[in-house]
């Protein structure tokens, strides 16, 4: 394989990384000001706040891979829906308090093993990388899965909206662990391992924590995809990016 | 060649780098925070490492620019600045004086059991956990059951 074509896969890995980051970053932000509690707002904003700066390393390195001259920044504010790479998962919509924390719980949990995973890679930057926001993400975590189970075994209204937020989201996990091409170039490069081979480790912590939290994982084997490939995201990430790109887009160029 | 002999020594930079405050918690300094990793002369040019402590500190940038001012009053024109994120930042690199400042300051410095060992103010150690985030990236927020004041705490990581 050409040294071209292996820049491709490794830019396109690294999208991926950042853009889940970026858009469950976003996503987080908008919580900013709104929280149920101030200690409430102040987690999710500090929460927000980490997930940018992981973005501004992983969208770095993919912007050095790439070799076109690219900045994290412009990776960020330039690209239009079809460039990202994100899940479908973290560009869902906030919804109630509870929905945000459950799509924060599903997500830490996958980022966790994965960052895990890529402390051992082959290439020295993504272990670096790990091994820094692994810390982190063992945070965020911590966080969403006592908020989970605190909420989902709480009072009656608090366990409804739990089960009702695990339902709607249950179908965009699969998408976590679906593999194609690039992942199998990063498997075979040793930089990343194979989605599916996480699967087993995410269903463990998950399964034990929903069932602490008192709640019933849906039976459904559907998954939607498309967010990782950039084959099709959902209508809900392209309002998203009209507002975080606003700035750039109402005056190009502009700098800080 | 008279220049070389105005080099000054790696030791006397950083106790000009132990002077720069943080910019969140000025009660410690850089060196007493653990991110300044190395300092070492090439050349002419004067490195200073410095390891981030968490990805999205906003205090990054300005740190940067402190080191900068800071070292061009001493006279040093040819500096650079190197970022190193491995190995990552941990509070064991936090000095034994700069825990002690934290504590005078009132925020309780990072504990392995990972909550403070006592409220910073009476020392009581009856304190409860009110949120794991606090004002800024690296604290909590906990409160005291004693003397029934909030403080925070220097998360462990």
């Amino acid at each position: 394989m050409s040294a071209a074509t292996s820049n491709e896969a490794f830019t396109q890995f690294l999208l991926r990384m950042g853009d889940n980051t970026l858009i469950l970053g976003h996503r987080v932000s908008e919580w900013c000001g709104h929280s149920p509690v101030l200690e409430e707002d102040i987690a999710l904003a500090n929460t927000a706040l980490d997930l940018i700066g992981q973005t501004q390393m992983w969208l770095g390195l993919a912007g050095e891979i790439e070799g076109k001259g690219q900045t994290a920044d412009n990776l960020a504010f330039l690209r239009d829906v079809w460039d990202f790479r994100n899940l479908l998962l973290v560009e869902m919509p906030n919804g109630d308090f509870g929905q945000t924390l459950m799509r924060q719980f599903l997500f830490d949990a996958w980022h966790s093993i994965q960052l895990g995973r890529l402390m051992s890679s082959s290439d020295e930057r993504v272990a670096a990388i790990a091994e820094k926001t692994s810390k982190e993400v063992a945070y965020h975590l911590e966080r969403s899965a006592d908020t989970v189970v605190g909420l989902g075994d709480g009072t009656e209204e608090s366990h409804a909206r739990m089960q009702d937020a695990l339902d709607y989201l249950w179908p965009y996990v699969g998408e976590m662990f679906q593999s194609d091409a690039v992942d199998a170039e990063m498997v075979a490069k040793g930089i990343a391992p194979d989605p599916a081979s996480l699967r087993e480790e995410y269903d463990a912590l998950v399964g034990r924590i929903l069932a602490t939290a008192t709640l019933t994982i849906p039976d459904t084997a559907f998954g939607h995809k498309g967010g990782r490939t950039g084959a099709m995201h959902t209508e809900h990430l392209g309002h998203l990016l009209t507002q975080m790109q606003w700035l750039q887009r109402a005056y190009p160029g502009s700098e800080w | 060649m008279s220049q070389a002999l105005k080099k000054p020594s790696v030791d006397q930079v950083w106790e000009w780098l132990d002077a720069v405050p943080d910019p969140e918690i000025p009660v410690i300094s850089l060196v007493d925070l653990g991110i300044i990793r190395d300092v070492a002369w090439a050349d002419e040019t004067l490195t200073v490492t410095v390891t981030p402590t968490y990805s999205g500190c906003p205090a990054t940038s300005v740190i940067a620019m402190d080191i900068e001012t800071a070292l061009h009053d001493h006279g040093i024109k040819d500096l650079k600045l190197k970022t190193q994120i491995s190995p990552a930042w941990t509070t064991d690199w936090l000095s034994q004086k700069g825990r002690a400042k934290l504590e005078d300051y009132g925020i309780a410095p990072p504990q392995p059991a990972g909550g403070p060992q006592h409220c910073p103010r009476c020392k009581s150690e009856n304190v409860t956990r009110v949120s794991q985030f606090g004002s800024t990236p690296c604290k909590a927020h906990w409160r005291c059951q004693d003397c029934l004041e909030p403080f925070d705490y220097f998360k462990c990581i």
